[in-house]
């Protein structure tokens, strides 16, 4: 045997290897494996399809997708926002679907209009108030968080955070760059202390007296009230859930969602995982479990859901969210937003 | 390598991002990253030289313990000892609320420190990081020949004087390496600073990169970390240029063991045992509180997640503890300014977060996987696909460029304790090179190896972002489990996970001080030899 058909055969041998296993699909996830794995481990029980997991934040995870370049082994991409999906479009790793399942049951304002990308669950990022000390009469928009009543009384997390900047960056989108700095120059004079922690954090502080208003994920509140921790039942019960921008584009959402890799060697399957997340009955398990509100309408709605009431969300193109980011980020240094 | 490629990132202009970082939060990441740093460096030379000196030198009750006891912070994470504070001082936690119900206060009404600050990051950083400099500075105490002790005192010297003139200056190449061991993490990290919500160049790094989406500008801040890393390595060499810190006699007797009484006996007891409780006892009893609180979280994964935590930090630290050894010889045997900046450069990596590390991790091997590839593909229309990226060779090689430093520095610090004159008789009577490594140094060295070893080791069951990216499918770490739950804002339910690090970072640690005691006793049986 000379020495280039050995290296065939090696390299056969490889190919072999990596392409053998036809039922599975691979998927790097932003969402966290607890957050995920139950509805996996149901989609491979039910189809037969192995499912290989990485999780890891969205960043470092699309970086990974980037620099493995075509030979990638994922299949599907997940996140937790609709900012680094865009991303994910933009740096070319992923390719449209093309499910007319999927088409059907994900409503257009929640999905990539090429199929790019489609939106599993939605949070609105939203006003909590101290239920005795703060009339909700004084709550209206967003925008309105600059005034000056409210100097020294809202907390909210840092500025590093995705869920601030995608709030700013839907901002900068409806009221333009200009507007929105003046907003947050004004916003961060109202801070009743340097922002720090997470959304639960905030909720606590408020219920412990250091502020009035807290900003905050819906699921994070909603987890709160089911939580079997009691101080955290206690600080969830002592605030109540305000919807701003009702009167004009809505209240702020985000959504966790995936997409399927351009590298997908498993595309069928991929598609199939994605359209098994999308079926009604793990749609109800997000709402159920997480707190998340399902993205088809006909879904039912967990009891905590229901009773926050119904709400006008913001329509703008996801997309912007993340084409917003950058923009968002510099205007949130320059209002010394920490 | 990964250290050049992040690096050579560093050459793309990015001036209108400078120019707004300059404007804006620049000046704020670089006096809150050198705060931050005055605070680390203080806190732990204060805890971690007087405990060393304390454990090593005098006797009072429970020092046997104490001498082990006081490494159990090291098996921390820092940003997990944040969390249990933060879950206890905080204003919504059970002191405060507890304070303003039983005096009836309301917020802002009562002085109490707030933890997440710049000086609670500093105080959580030195809490975990003061074992380094215990460590080291211990080691080389233990090493220092009584006689110079003696002589110092026969002179007049009082034991304040003799501490601060003889046996601390002696200590310093140990005490130093132990301290920018501390500093450069210090530098790494970003869980704490970002849980505390403190801009420093970390989190600069990641809010430029992934925020801003510019992946130059962050570069450079990265490469502007390095840089700074690298004045203050080389300041302090410059500074002991010419200095030695060989003792002219290896005699060794046993060491004196000043008993100490009354007052004395008060102040080293309470010095260790507020080390002990703040750094280890009380963020694990409440790591362990909420553990039982939660164990359903212990689930049948859990006995993989400890295989997969504890070969991988063995693996790991075997692999660096042979680079360390090679360039330390290297170093050693060749004055080539080349081998001398190589090994410098290697020594980089801990300063560097773990993020960063695993991109300049990804990129080279992804493209010596592509490449492969498509030669392949070239000539024999077939396709390899990924060989390296993505499996654990890749995770490996990202620990080796973040932790080799580690070893690097506590093996030089052992082998810079060896005279080159012993090197010369060795090699004068005959001994090659590799002879005089097996024979002489190893025997001499067994304590350096044995603290690389454990250093590195601890380290990586702790390392969470290089980790998070680079394993491959379907394998977990504790600290994954334990950070995933966490960062979901489930501080509870990580307990499990985080207290299981500690307790598997426990072993290794009772082992270690073990050994190096023993070490120093087979000094004292072998009294005399020379």
């Amino acid at each position: 045997m000379n020495i280039r058909s050995k290296l065939a055969l090696f390299a056969t041998a490889i190919a072999l290897c990596s392409n053998a296993l036809a039922a599975e699909v691979n998927v790097y996830s932003a969402r966290k494996e607890a957050l995920i794995k139950p509805l996996l481990d149901q989609f491979t029980s039910e189809s037969g399809i192995k499912v290989n997991l990485v999780t890891g934040k969205a960043d470092a995870l699309l970086k990974r997708l980037t620099t493995e370049g075509a030979n990638s082994p994922a299949d599907l991409f997940i996140t937790t926002d609709a900012g680094r999906l865009h991303r994910a479009k933009e740096a070319d790793v992923l390719q449209p679907a093309s499910s007319e399942t999927l088409n059907a049951a994900i409503p257009a304002s929640y999905r990539d209009p090429e199929g790019y990308w489609y939106g599993l669950s939605v949070r609105a990022r939203v006003i909590t108030y101290i239920k005795d000390r703060v009339d909700p009469k004084q709550l209206s928009t967003y925008e309105a968080l600059a005034d000056e009543q409210w100097k020294g009384r809202i907390c909210i997390r840092g500025s590093g955070n995705i869920y601030n900047q995608s709030l700013v960056a839907s901002m900068i989108a409806a009221d333009g760059e200009a507007t929105t700095q003046q907003w947050a120059d004004g916003f961060v004079k109202n801070f009743a202390r340097d922002p720090k922690g997470g959304d639960r954090d905030q909720v606590k502080a408020a219920a412990a007296g250091v502020c009035d208003l807290a900003i905050v994920n819906t699921y994070y509140l909603g987890a709160m009230i089911n939580s079997k921790d009691e101080n955290e039942q206690a600080a969830a019960a002592k605030v109540a859930l305000f919807w701003p921008n009702q009167n004009d584009r809505g209240a702020h959402v985000n959504v966790s969602g995936a997409g399927v890799t351009r590298s997908a060697k498993n595309k069928e399957a991929a598609v199939k995982l994605l359209e098994f997340l999308a079926s009604k009955k793990a749609q109800g398990w997000y709402a159920s479990v997480n707190q998340e509100y399902p993205v088809r309408p006909e879904v039912e709605w967990s009891e905590t859901l229901k009773q926050w009431g119904t709400f006008k969300a913001d329509t703008l193109n996801l997309s912007l969210l993340g084409e917003n980011n950058p923009a968002a980020v510099r205007l949130m240094d320059r209002a010394g937003w920490k | 390598m990964p250290v050049l490629v992040v690096a050579s990132y560093a050459l793309i202009p990015a001036g209108a991002v400078w120019r707004h970082l300059a404007d804006t939060v620049l000046t704020d990441y670089v006096s809150n990253s050198l705060l931050l740093m005055l605070e680390v460096t203080i806190g732990t030379l204060l805890i971690g030289v007087s405990t060393a000196w304390l454990t090593t030198m005098c006797r009072f009750p429970g020092r046997s313990v104490f001498e082990w006891a006081l490494l159990l912070p090291m098996a921390m994470p820092a940003y997990i000892i944040a969390y249990t504070y933060t879950g206890m001082f905080d204003v919504a936690g059970p002191v405060q609320t507890a304070l303003r119900e039983g005096l009836g206060l309301h917020y802002g009404e009562y002085w109490f420190p707030e933890i997440r600050s710049l000086w609670g990051a500093g105080g959580m950083l030195s809490l975990t990081l003061y074992p380094y400099v215990y460590l080291l500075s211990r080691a080389a105490f233990l090493e220092q020949s009584v006689c110079v002790l003696e002589v110092s005192r026969s002179l007049g010297n009082g034991p304040w004087r003799t501490f601060f003139r003889v046996a601390l200056p002696l200590a310093r190449p140990a005490v130093v390496a132990g301290l920018s061991l501390a500093l450069m993490e210090t530098l790494a990290d970003y869980g704490t600073v970002q849980y505390f919500g403190i801009g420093t160049f970390t989190t600069g790094i990641f809010r430029t990169w992934f925020g801003m989406d510019d992946s130059a500008a962050a570069a450079q801040l990265s490469t502007a970390l390095l840089l700074f890393v690298f004045t203050l390595v080389l300041l302090e060499r410059w500074s002991r240029r010419k200095m030695r810190y060989h003792h002219s006699s290896q005699r060794h007797q046993s060491l004196p063991g000043f008993v100490l009484k009354g007052r004395q006996k008060l102040g080293a007891l309470l010095i260790c045992s507020t080390t002990l409780f703040l750094g280890f006892l009380l963020p694990a009893g409440q790591l362990l509180w909420w553990a039982i609180e939660t164990r359903e979280m212990i689930d049948r994964e859990f006995l993989q997640l400890i295989l997969h935590t504890v070969g991988l930090a063995a693996g790991t630290a075997l692999l660096a503890l042979l680079l360390a050894l090679l360039m330390g010889y290297g170093r050693r045997l060749s004055s080539d300014r080349g081998t001398v900046a190589a090994v410098r450069v290697a020594g980089m990596g801990y300063a560097v977060p773990g993020t960063v590390i695993a991109v300049g991790v990804m990129l080279p091997l992804a493209w010596i996987d592509n490449s492969l590839d498509s030669w392949l593909r070239a000539r024999f229309g077939i396709s390899s696909g990924l060989l390296l990226s993505g499996t654990l060779v890749a995770l490996v090689f990202a620990y080796l460029v973040r932790f080799l430093a580690v070893s690097l520095q506590t093996v030089e610090a052992g082998l810079g304790k060896i005279k080159q004159s012993i090197d010369e008789s060795a090699r004068t009577l005959g001994a090659s090179p590799g002879q005089v490594l097996h024979r002489v140094h190893l025997p001499m060295l067994k304590g350096s190896l044995l603290t690389a070893l454990l250093l590195v080791f601890v380290d990586v069951m702790k390392e969470l972002p290089a980790t998070l990216v680079l394993r491959p499918f379907n394998f977990n770490t504790l600290a994954v489990r334990a950070f995933e739950l966490a960062s979901d804002e489930r501080l509870r339910d990580s307990a499990s996970a985080a207290l299981t690090i500690v307790l598997a970072g426990i072993i290794p640690v009772i082992l270690l001080s073990r050994s190096i005691r023993n070490s120093r006793e087979k000094h004292d049986l072998s009294t005399g030899t020379e």
